[in-house]
């Protein structure tokens, strides 16, 4: 099922059923998982070492990232049906242990980018020159921890890290000036961009951005 | 003896970096400045997070992901207590490994007051599963027991003190020991001494009729040994003795004897918090883990019936 197009997306994530609460994390994190996955990562599901890491840290509603994951060969489209049930690999936050092509298990808020900073960290130890994506949220990254990740990640210059803030504008006490403003003053290049727009997604995940990692704000003009 | 633990392992896990492609070496500003040296060799692998412990535990999870072997390092309080969440799932949940290395325990540092103490570190990470937990009573084991871990893949955590045996208990024909050994023998209990308060124990129980069983590594927790001297004792009582929580080990006991009557005391670290500052041995009678106070509560439990 790797020919899949975007509109299949949509069938493969009405198969999961159940009472996920987190539908709208779910569509929202959509377009820019499949822009990732259908035209920027180096990943099949051999996992070859040198590939690119995908993180999804927002592990609410990963319906999205099954979907994903099914159309481009990772997981049997029909697991699917049995999202949520007791046996079924898919559960409501991703474990990278039961689903094949999920490189972190995550649910709890505030650990992909910190855990993608050390993997970026370790792929360079060894030489493989992979590209590290994570996808957070933007209540997310009122987290402490993701500042900690955000702070270092730019003084050092990890250039191979690479961070999607999907804003749906949830976060309580908002981010004046932007989440953009954030990143640059701790030396991150970034940009926003239409969330929903496939082609200025992949611009702005294609963009060169020497020397430093690069944010790129998924904005869904949801409010 | 001030700090010697640390030193070594300093020494050694510098020595390992120059033959270990994959091992690397994380702080958060504790410690760094003696890595100098290792990080002008090796830039990529020996890494200064700043005061950061939470992206020093999850950076580790990461590293580990990608195919390193990290040893992370910082003060009892800070790599265990703070981010203990990204110890669960950073390390557990994620199903990596990787080496966490402590200095401080529960109150080397006593004049820094209870921010810098830590006697729940070994409790805490008992709650979870697959932890190797080492709890060295001498530079030396801690060497063997620091060259073990990273060769390895599973998750450790070695536990470094500036209180130390005179000697390494541990330590058998020049090898590393990981069951339980007996350092004296008797009739009456088993008093179990786990790391740098085997000495301690040594002198309490001078002249009691007890067995004394040495432990530098709690987790896995040695039940074949327990079992077996508990089978020449002529009732089944067993007095632990540990430097961080009281009781933290009772559990694996009752696992152990689960299927015999039995009678066990915790000895270790107090749970209440003390407010004083002065030195270590002044908190270790606070907490009756000089030999006289353990003397006072073996001979105690010996007298219940």
């Amino acid at each position: 099922m790797t020919t899949a197009t975007f509109e299949d997306l949509h069938d493969l994530m009405s198969t999961m059923a159940g009472d996920e609460k987190h539908r709208e994390a779910a569509t929202s994190t959509l377009d820019a998982l499949w822009v990732l996955y259908d035209r920027v990562l180096r990943v099949t599901p051999e996992m070859a070492e040198d590939r690119d890491r995908f993180f999804l840290s927002k592990g609410h509603g990963p319906m999205a990232y099954y979907a994903v994951l099914a159309a481009r060969g990772f997981i049997d489209p029909a697991e699917l049906r049995r999202f949520g049930a007791f046996r079924s690999p898919l559960g409501m936050h991703p474990d990278r242990a039961l689903v094949p092509g999920v490189e972190i298990s995550s649910g709890s808020l505030g650990h992909g980018l910190p855990l993608a900073v050390g993997t970026a960290l370790g792929l360079r130890a060894r030489g493989i020159p992979s590209d590290v994506w994570v996808l957070i949220g933007d209540g997310e990254l009122d987290e402490g921890s993701n500042h900690e990740a955000i702070a270092y990640a730019g003084r050092v210059g990890l250039e191979r890290l690479h961070v999607i803030v999907v804003d749906n504008h949830s976060a309580s006490h908002g981010w004046p000036g932007g989440m953009e403003k954030r990143f640059e003053v701790e030396g991150w290049s970034a940009v926003r961009a239409n969330g929903r727009d496939h082609d200025e997604l992949e611009a702005a995940f294609r963009a060169p951005h020497p020397g430093a990692p690069r944010l790129v704000v998924a904005d869904t003009g949801v409010r | 003896m001030a700090g010697i633990m640390r030193e070594r392992f300093v020494d050694v896990s510098t020595q390992l970096l120059d033959t270990h492609d994959r091992l690397a070496v994380l702080t958060a500003d504790l410690t760094s400045a003696l890595f100098d040296g290792a990080r002008e060799r090796h830039p990529d692998r020996v890494l200064n997070f700043g005061i950061r412990e939470q992206l020093l535990i999850s950076a580790a999870g990461g590293l580990a992901l990608a195919g390193m072997r990290p040893i992370a390092h910082s003060f009892a309080p800070f790599l265990i207590e703070r981010p203990f969440e990204q110890i669960k799932l950073d390390l557990n949940h994620q199903a990596v490994g990787a080496v966490l290395v402590s200095a401080g325990a529960s109150y080397d540092i006593s004049s820094s007051g209870r921010t810098h103490q830590s006697p729940g570190d070994v409790a805490l990470l008992s709650t979870l599963p697959d932890w190797t937990i080492d709890v060295p009573g001498h530079a030396d084991e801690a060497e063997a027991q620091l060259r073990e871990a990273a060769d390895g893949d599973g998750l450790v955590y070695l536990r470094l003190s500036n209180q130390s045996n005179a000697h390494a208990h541990g330590i058998a024909d020049g090898r590393l020991h990981r069951g339980f050994r007996t350092l004296r023998q008797g009739t009456a209990a088993v008093v179990i001494a786990v790391g740098p308060l085997a000495d301690a124990v040594l002198a309490a129980t001078e002249g009691l009729d007890v067995t004394v069983l040495y432990a530098a590594t709690v987790r896995p927790f040695d039940a074949v040994a327990l079992r077996a001297a508990v089978a020449d004792q002529r009732e089944p009582a067993v007095v632990l003795v540990e430097p961080y929580l009281a009781g933290t080990s009772v559990p694996e006991v009752a696992d152990a004897l689960g299927d015999l009557s039995h009678r066990v005391l915790g000895l270790g670290v107090g749970r209440d918090e003390l407010r004083n500052y002065g030195s270590p041995r002044q908190h270790a009678i606070a907490h009756g883990l000089d030999s006289a106070g353990l003397r006072r509560a073996v001979v105690g439990f010996l007298g219940q019936k």
